[in-house]
């Protein structure tokens, strides 16, 4: 029996994560749409340009009440300072009075034509984030426009009930005034991820679904509808099985959200009382702060080749001391891992990667290229000395593939260290020295480099490229990137064995420490420290707090029997699938 | 004589995530307005005013682009090193 009621699910974006129930609020802001063409006289030019200041007087009046009224926490409130900044430029504001004075032509149409031209080399712009940044203008545009008209607004802080929004689109204005306790959630036709209202929606923590093309015209108000801003869809009309369904996915995400938040700060410990440290790789400064809110232990990689790029000559000591010693002062008593430079540098500074040399992955890179050029080398290792004075500071030297380098690197840090002393600057020399294990003979020489390091770190991207000859860019092979060959896994305990038995720590800063799936048998391996993206840590430190680590130990067993990464992938599902499968919200 | 032009002129790329959108580039224009003669954006072979918001949206700027900061007159000089600084800062996003 076919009703009016079916069930209809449409797909949109997921700006938001979330799971809403309820009455949907239509929101119609389309009310601007027809604009009159008409020619001004002479004499009433300075009118209309009163008339048209006077309305952006009046955006403006707007806008400032509701950012003096926003709560201060709310980081939105810098989208509507550049908001009114939009209403007076030059481009926008000065055109239109230009047009009119020119052409003789009504404010609304002057201001329709410059936004159509703009909108024009917008939707030429091929970086979807920067195509989305029209809206911007077109928003600020609109308001001017709507007080033109006199075109009444919608009052979105007036609504009276708990509804779920659904509009063609929300000016960053309009979002900022929704009532939480008012709206449960909101869906757009228009605007992606990257959109204000994605962003905004994300820092209200409210579930939105946006890029919807039709949902204003394929929803009533107070219908019954369904936004699951985790996969991105929407649901009208659902089905009592759809409600149950989703009412019971509501009360997991909530649960899963709050256990998280708790407990992102605590330590990850496995159910049989075996610590990990989990800790973030950074590249900038400014990301510490993330880490520590995502409950970093520390910095397991600092990349510094950041510094590197876009100049025309090489940083000084002083200003790579100033970055690292920012770190190391923040993270204090934390462990900060820095890793020297793993690039080319004159290729960096010229901008010119992948020239002259024809296979760059295989080139002068890294350790190559510093022991190369000792006195970029220097000056850097000068730095991170100094900036171990002020905090706990390990050192790691990427790309290792012979002893020799190894030596060879250590010989200059002491180097570095003695003309510290002579230049009576304060440094420490007696910090921790890594190796990254990325090459295949590194593997193989691992007990030998042991002698000379206090702890391994295994950079798993690189080993994999290495080891299984894979060029990742390369489309053609790239399915063939397995961190599950067995080649892989066999590699990472042998170093871990070797680590083990020489008394040194073992870390791992590669991608495949931050996947979930990887960590049983990361965990089964005897890894020290895993460092990762900080977005990450909340997660991979739950996944941990759920396992055992001697059951992972056992279980490493039957991996090692694997002959194909398929079937590791299969046995680590159908082991730990249960743990696992709460990954679901975390995407 | 290249060498005094030059020295009004400064080269960047952008390096923060989501390139030059309205937010950054209002942070240009604020600075670019306190200027005494005009402060020119140049990507490739296009051109853009510095104290508008709009006009740098126009570049089209993602991250990983080159561009060209330009002052025509040297009191404007320290206006030149703030805004290539917060350039090369990413914003401090």
């Amino acid at each position: 029996m076919e009703t009016d009621t079916k069930e209809i699910i449409i797909k949109g974006i997921n700006a938001s994560p979330g799971i809403c129930i309820g009455k949907a609020y239509l929101v119609d802001s389309e009310g601007v749409e027809v604009i009159e063409k008409y020619q001004i006289q002479a004499k009433d030019l300075p009118n209309e340009i009163k008339r048209f200041k006077a309305a952006v007087k009046k955006s403006r009046d707007e806008l400032r009440k509701i950012v003096e009224k926003s709560p201060e926490e709310l980081q939105h409130a810098h989208i509507l300072e550049t908001h009114m900044a939009l209403l007076k430029d030059k481009m926008l504001y000065g055109r239109t009075i230009d047009i009119v004075k020119r052409e003789g032509v009504n404010a609304e149409w002057a201001l329709k034509t410059v936004v159509s031209n703009l909108i024009e080399v917008f939707q030429n712009m091929t970086d979807p984030y920067l195509k989305e940044r029209s809206t911007d203008v077109v928003q600020v545009a609109d308001s001017i426009m709507q007080n033109l008209t006199g075109a009444d607004k919608v009052n979105i802080a007036a609504i009276d009930k708990r509804v779920i929004l659904i509009a063609h689109d929300l000016t960053p204005a309009e979002t900022s005034q929704i009532n939480l306790e008012r709206v449960m959630g909101f869906i757009t036709d228009r605007g992606g991820k990257a959109a204000h209202t994605g962003i905004i929606a994300r820092s209200l923590e409210i579930p939105a679904v946006v890029g919807l093309k039709n949902a204003t015209s394929s929803i009533r108000s107070d219908d019954l509808i369904i936004v699951d801003g985790i996969s991105g869809i929407v649901i009208i009309h659902p089905t009592e099985d759809t409600l149950v369904k989703y009412e019971e996915r509501k009360i997991d995400y909530e649960e899963y959200k709050a256990v998280i938040t708790r407990e992102s700060k605590a330590p990850a410990e496995s159910t049989d009382g075996v610590r990990l440290a989990v800790m973030g790789n950074i590249e900038l400064p400014e990301e510490v702060f993330a880490l520590i809110n995502y409950g970093g232990d520390g910095i397991g990689l600092y990349r510094t080749e950041f510094q590197y790029f876009n100049r025309t000559d090489f940083p000084s000591e002083e200003e790579l001391f100033d970055k690292y010693k920012d770190v190391v002062e923040v993270m204090n008593p934390k462990p900060v891992t820095i890793r020297t430079l793993d690039i080319n540098g004159d290729k960096a500074l010229m901008n010119q990667f992948n020239s002259e040399e024809t296979n760059p992955a295989l080139g002068l890179r890294a350790i190559r290229y510093c022991l190369k050029k000792p006195q970029v080398f220097k000056d850097q290792l000068r730095a991170i000395l100094r900036a171990a004075a002020c905090g706990n500071v390990r050192i790691l030297f990427p790309m290792i593939s012979t002893c020799f380098e190894l030596r060879e690197a250590t010989r200059m840090l002491d180097e570095a260290a003695e003309s510290l002393e002579k230049d009576g600057l304060s440094y420490n020399r007696d910090i921790e020295i890594g190796a990254m294990i990325e090459v295949p003979s590194a593997v193989i020489m691992a007990d030998v480099i042991a002698e000379n390091v206090d702890f391994f770190s295994i950079g798993t991207n690189d080993l994999i490229q290495y080891t299984l000859a894979i060029d990742r860019g390369n489309e053609e092979v790239a399915h063939l990137f397995q961190p599950l060959d067995p080649a892989i896994i066999r590699m990472l305990k042998h170093v871990a064995d070797v680590a083990r038995e020489k008394a040194i720590k073992i870390f791992m800063c590669g991608e495949m420490a931050g996947t979930p799936h990887h960590i049983p048998l990361l965990l089964g391996i005897g890894m020290d420290e895993l460092s990762m993206n900080p977005q990450t840590i909340p997660d991979i430190k739950r996944v941990i707090r759920a396992l055992n680590v001697t059951e992972t130990r056992s279980f490493l067993k039957e991996v090692l029997a694997q002959t194909t990464a398929k079937s590791t992938f299969e046995l680590i599902k159908a082991t730990y699938g249960s743990i696992l499968s709460e990954q679901v919200y975390s995407e | 004589m290249s060498n005094r032009k030059s020295a009004l002129r400064r080269n960047v790329t952008i390096i923060n995530e989501l390139g030059l959108h309205a937010r950054s580039a209002a942070k240009i224009a604020e600075l670019a307005n306190q200027s005494t003669s005009s402060v020119w954006i140049t990507r490739d072979d296009q051109k853009a005013d510095a104290s508008s918001i709009v006009d740098i949206l126009t570049l089209a700027c993602e991250k990983g682009t080159r561009i060209e900061i330009c002052i025509e007159n040297k009191v404007d000089l320290h206006i030149l090193e703030n805004i290539t600084k917060l350039i090369e800062s990413g914003f401090g996003e």
